[in-house]
């Protein structure tokens, strides 16, 4: 599977997440964001952030609970729920938030 | 009867037997199995800390057929029951739990 | 329902697959909400120090991973002390500060209270 941004051809997995997490950018993201028709706010790109410095730090997609848990860490607790995330990145926020935000598919979600 | 631990590699070439000892309770039951069963001789690296267990209660039981297969039939230390398979199936289910160390 | 598990992680990381194995499974398992311990026992000890550099073998880093446990509701950490003693490895070593030390007899105990033993 390929991803075509401004011509140029990105690899993706059978899932559709990026296969090489260099070939990310703002442009990447707006484009994996589109496919699952989300259109990306300050408050997707704080997510996104979070997601990428959680992923540098463990080597590792969270699984939900532990995206949760992390982001209340980090953001506190009113964004460190379930029904938050969830609005910003719909049906799946930990598998579809680490596909937008160049990470590969969480090996531990349901 | 808690924990069954089960040993299947030859403690003149591995350590499991000797941690399985250090943290065997004394409820526990010990099996030995395929190249396990070398730590039914006297002479096998932690053999006198097996003894010691057996007189603390520990149970130690050796897979016959095992046993047999290696030629060690006459020399199995002494307080080692020699099991078949269908005792190995019932020790599985008399211990709440089975530790396979490999 | 909810029931102790306990994993016994006895390998050294990176020669094989089996310790990474084992802190996969606990990911995993942490997803149905069960009462997942860890042991790091034998060689398993290795797995803590906190000065591996793995991306020297193009691996990822389990001493990376481990601190996420406690993100994944994994918060009892058990090591077994002789281990680390035989190793002459000392607890300013270990990457994680949150470790429960304990001795031989504890170990015993602590594999009598559970619901399933898992071997790695």
């Amino acid at each position: 599977m390929h991803l075509n941004i401004d011509g140029r051809p990105i690899a993706l997995d059978n899932d559709g997440y990026l296969i090489d997490l260099n070939d990310w950018d703002q442009v990447a993201a707006n484009t994996l964001a589109a496919q699952e028709n989300i259109l990306l706010t300050p408050a997707h790109w704080e997510i996104i952030t979070l997601l990428q410095e959680f992923y540098r730090e463990f080597q590792l997609s969270p699984a939900m609970r532990a995206f949760v848990k992390y982001t209340e860490k980090k953001l506190g607790p009113e964004k460190g729920k379930s029904i938050y995330l969830l609005q910003l990145f719909p049906p799946s926020p930990a598998k579809i938030a680490s596909k937008i935000a160049g990470l590969p598919r969480p090996t531990n979600c349901l | 009867m808690s924990t069954l631990h089960t040993i299947n590699k030859s403690p003149y070439t591995h350590n499991t037997l000797v941690s399985c000892l250090k943290v065997c309770s004394e409820r526990d039951g010990i099996l030995l199995l395929e190249d396990g069963v070398f730590g039914i001789l006297t002479s096998a690296p932690g053999a006198d800390e097996l003894q010691q267990l057996i007189q603390r209660g520990v149970k130690v039981f050796a897979l016959v057929n095992d046993i047999k297969a290696r030629g060690l039939e006459e020399k199995v230390a002494p307080n080692i029951e020699p099991i078949d398979y269908n005792a190995f199936v019932r020790l599985t289910l008399n211990h709440r739990c089975v530790q396979s160390w490999y | 329902m909810n029931k102790k598990i306990l994993l016994i992680s006895r390998q050294a990381p990176y020669g094989k697959s089996t310790a990474r194995e084992a802190i996969d499974i606990a990911l995993a398992a942490s997803v149905y909400d069960q009462n997942i311990g860890i042991l790091f026992m034998d060689d398993g000890v290795f797995q803590l120090l906190k000065s591996q550099q793995s991306q020297h073998i193009d691996q990822k880093n389990i001493a990376l991973i481990l601190p996420a446990l406690s993100l994944y509701g994994i918060e009892n950490i058990y090591v077994h002390r002789e281990s680390l003693d035989i190793r002459m490895i000392k607890t300013d070593e270990l990457i994680l500060d949150d470790l429960q030390l304990l001795d031989n007899n504890a170990i015993g105990n602590l594999l009598s209270q559970q619901d399933h033993l898992l071997s790695f």
